[in-house]
């Protein structure tokens, strides 16, 4: 070592978090006994500002060229006070972190003095560490100035506007022929009322009209790779099996084409054809061939049809593209929870009985029925619905696959669905069986009064069971009312079940590829739940939507504004700083074995002849600093920066120092 | 033995899944028992054998691996490495006379606090079952620390 070692050791008492376990002075008396420690104190709270300024000053006062912080997560702080390092004086990479609330005393509290002891290991093992720290300097880069929004549903839509007025460069990558994700299909939006679709399109004009946005549908992600400010996608845009320059959206191919199927647009209630859009207003307006139906009977090519267009091509393959870009927004979305698997209720058993999407699209003037509600097995109009509510939420059934969450939007929709029940059939009553109204938003609790005052009837109790009639169809619901606890039991003509939101599948490939990590209920995890709710782990890649968990259409465009605004700024920047933790070779004790190369994920390492001998060496801007190829390296000559061995076996000497 | 003997072990976890799942454990307030020691690596990739072989030699009685699961890993692959280093090493200190429970790798992700709860509780019962590190048992003199199996100079 070139000069001796002082090393400061601040101790946070973080309120009553850990002072109210472990007593701090005693740990800071401790501390003092270590070798190298210069210098250590304690504080009520050492992220506030006069905590930090404890650590500047202490620097200059005890001439110190390392620190250590006993507190919190460095997955919380660490940012914190390697800045307060930083600003003493002292190299930010000289700080170590000793966690002794997350891992300590949050987890000991019931044996506080085994929670000590583990507090003085712990202080111990960092000041090791932190005595062999090298001091490091992070790189910046510059930032390529085009951001990738995937999904392209009301979030991505959002985003990419955002992005694109404020001068980014935007690849919107939507996986469907057509944007609009599931906002597209409901008819009206609760509490206002306001047509979905007439809120919508014009955005999504915007899309197809705004020059700083390269819309990519019937498109997924197939690669990724790089490093924020530097991402290097790879999109496949899937053949419709027609030229999207040609195509002018006519139609005729749709007229003269013989096959139908289900559209899934409109959730198979409605037919389309093999070449078809998926709805009349959809953005581009270009014509897919489903090439999976698709008989090949040639009408469309036809003189009827496309004819001298030529747009259509049956053997137009699937285009590979690469765009680079700086920062990454994933707006995937959700899906409806497949309550088929409640068999007590019926659904797809009972043919009156519905889920809320289905619900929209039957209420909807451009769906299946015109806009008139009808009941599935005989065309009438009903004159009692059910609602189940919570239908596979707030459900703790894993069996069944319910999940333990509120979807925040089924109780709002539900009510909305109500509302248009009693506006469009005169004499129509709705039941809401529920547990809770959760009328959370801006002018929703107004909302329920209203519904409550135009007749809607609410029983509170979850539904056990839904039994038909097979002559009438009609269905018989049993619930328990559990303000008066009394079972109860109704006959109507058609059940509306409020079915459950859940992550998006195809949102699990698109974790894959940027690493991104799930919370427990499966939707995307932010990298802060309160104060960061729109960034991942995953630096430059954000969140926006659904896909982080349930909310409303308000809320997802919020937080999409704000995900554009979060991946705006290394762009708007111009540069990022990249955290110095690579891997470096000593080419003197390299052997050019070459294992490290088969070993590193992202071929970051190369081996090259110096001096008429292999070597290996490794490219800091692909490495990512996991340290596979040190731990690999049978020579010992990879460092892993800021995770040495040395660093690693002081740490183990220090905690075997415990006994 | 008079006192109950209460095992030392030492916790290597990665940063992106088992550290913030054990954070997580901690924010939720879940108890376990305060056995484990945590070093805290990037990725279980980064898992020198030496840092277990050490680990042992020095007197730990017990060694958790634990990163992201399977095909979640923050590196793409960085876990896939670690498991067959752990599963060669589970042999190796076979052979030095170590019981290969006493090395163990987990895959917990960042929202599994309460499985991290349950992996240390039930690491801590099957050391205690094993006893304290044989290094330990034999130098009754208290000399363990400095009884090397692996040549300390190779470090």
């Amino acid at each position: 070592m070139d000069e001796e070692k002082r090393i400061g050791v601040f101790i946070c008492h973080c309120g009553t978090n850990i002072a109210g376990v472990i007593d701090v002075k005693e740990l800071a008396e401790y501390a003092k006994t270590l070798p190298n420690v210069a210098h250590a104190q304690d504080y009520t709270y050492m992220c506030s500002t006069p905590g930090q300024a404890m650590i500047r000053d202490s620097i200059k006062e005890h001439n110190l060229n390392g620190t250590v912080v006993a507190a919190c997560s460095p997955r919380l702080h660490e940012p914190t006070f390697r800045k307060a390092t930083e600003e003493g004086g002292v190299n930010s990479f000289l700080f170590s972190m000793a966690n002794i609330r997350e891992q300590d005393t949050w987890v000991h509290m019931e044996e506080p003095e085994k929670a000590m002891e583990k507090a003085k290991d712990v202080v111990r093992m960092e000041v090791a560490r932190a005595s062999m720290l090298e001091p490091l300097t992070p790189k910046t880069v510059p930032v390529e100035k085009a951001a990738l929004v995937i999904g392209a549903g009301i979030a991505g839509i959002q985003a990419s506007l955002e992005l694109a007025d404020a001068g980014i460069k935007t690849y919107l990558v939507e996986k469907e022929p057509s944007i609009g994700g599931n906002m597209s299909r409901l008819d009206k939006t609760f509490p206002t009322l306001d047509c979905s679709q007439c809120i919508l399109t014009p955005k999504m004009v915007d899309v197809e009209r705004n020059p700083n946005i390269e819309l990519m549908t019937y498109s997924e992600v197939e690669d990724v790779s790089g490093y924020i400010g530097n991402f290097d996608v790879t999109i496949r845009q899937k053949s419709r099996y027609v030229y999207e320059d040609k195509c002018n959206g006519c139609g005729k191919c749709q007229e003269v084409c013989p096959v139908s199927r289900p559209n899934e647009f409109d959730l198979g209630l409605m037919p389309r054809k093999a070449a078809y859009v998926p709805f009349p207003q959809a953005v581009p307006l270009k014509f897919t061939i489903d090439m999976d139906s698709c008989i090949k009977c040639d009408l469309c090519k036809g003189e009827e049809a496309c004819g001298d267009l030529e747009a259509i091509d049956f053997d137009k393959p699937d285009e590979l593209t690469t765009v680079k870009v700086g920062s990454i927004i994933v707006a995937t979305g959700f899906d409806m929870y497949d309550v088929e698997r409640k068999e007590e209720w019926g659904y797809k058993v009972f043919d009156n009985v519905v889920t809320g999407i289905e619900m929209e699209r039957l209420i909807s003037a451009s769906g299946p029925t015109g806009g008139n509600i009808i009941r599935p097995s005989d065309g009438q109009k009903p004159k009692s619905v059910g609602f189940v509510l919570c239908a596979g939420s707030r459900d703790q059934d894993e069996e069944d696959g319910a999940k333990p969450y509120c979807s925040r939007v089924c109780c709002m929709y539900s009510l909305k669905h109500a509302h248009q029940l009693i506006e469009k059939i005169p004499g129509c009553v709705p039941y809401l069986f529920y547990m809770d109204i959760r009328s959370f938003g801006k002018a929703y609790e107004e909302f329920y009064y209203r519904i409550q005052n135009e007749g809607g009837k609410f029983i509170r109790g979850r539904v056990a069971r839904i039994t038909e009639d097979p002559i009438t169809k009609n269905l018989t619901v049993t619930a328990e009312d559990t303000l008066l606890g009394t079972p109860v039991e109704m006959e109507v003509d058609l059940v509306v079940l409020a079915n459950a939101v859940v992550p998006a599948e195809s949102t699990q490939k698109v974790k894959t590829l940027l690493t991104l990590s799930n919370s427990p209920d499966g939707w995307l995890l932010e990298a802060h739940p309160k104060l960061n709710p729109m960034s991942t782990t995953t630096d430059g890649v954000f969140l926006a939507g659904m896909c982080q968990g349930p909310r409303d259409i308000p809320d997802v465009v919020a937080h999409a504004a704000a995900a554009a605004a979060a991946a705006s700024i290394p762009i708007h920047k111009g540069s990022v700083t990249l955290e110095p933790i690579y891997a470096i070779v000593d080419q003197e004790h390299c052997g050019g074995c070459a294992t490290c190369i088969g070993v590193c994920p992202y071929g970051a390492t190369e081996l090259n002849e110096v001096d008429s001998k292999l070597v290996a060496s490794v490219n800091e801007a692909k490495c990512k600093g996991c340290g596979t190829c040190g731990s690999a390296c049978p020579s010992g000559a990879i460092k892993m920066q800021h995770f040495t061995n040395e660093q690693i076996m002081s740490e183990i000497e220090a905690f075997a120092q415990g006994w | 033995m008079a006192e109950e003997f209460e095992p030392n072990i030492l916790g290597i976890l990665c940063n992106w899944c088992t550290y913030a799942g054990a954070d997580l454990a901690g924010t939720s307030r879940t108890q376990y028992p305060p056995n484990v020691r945590v070093i805290r690596i990037m990725c279980t990739g980064r898992l020198d054998p030496a840092f277990v072989l050490k680990a042992l030699s020095v007197g730990a009685d017990g060694v958790l691996v634990s990163g992201c699961h399977v095909g979640d890993c923050h590196y793409l692959a960085g876990n896939f490495k670690s498991r067959r280093r752990v599963a060669l090493l589970r042999k190796l200190i076979e052979e030095y006379g170590y019981d290969r429970e006493r090395l163990r790798m987990t895959f917990i992700s960042a929202s599994e606090g309460a499985i991290w709860a349950e992996v240390v509780q039930d690491m801590v019962n099957t050391i205690k079952k094993l006893g304290p590190n044989p290094l330990k048992q034999v130098g009754a003199a208290g000399a363990a620390g400095q009884v090397g199996v692996v040549a300390d100079d190779e470090f």
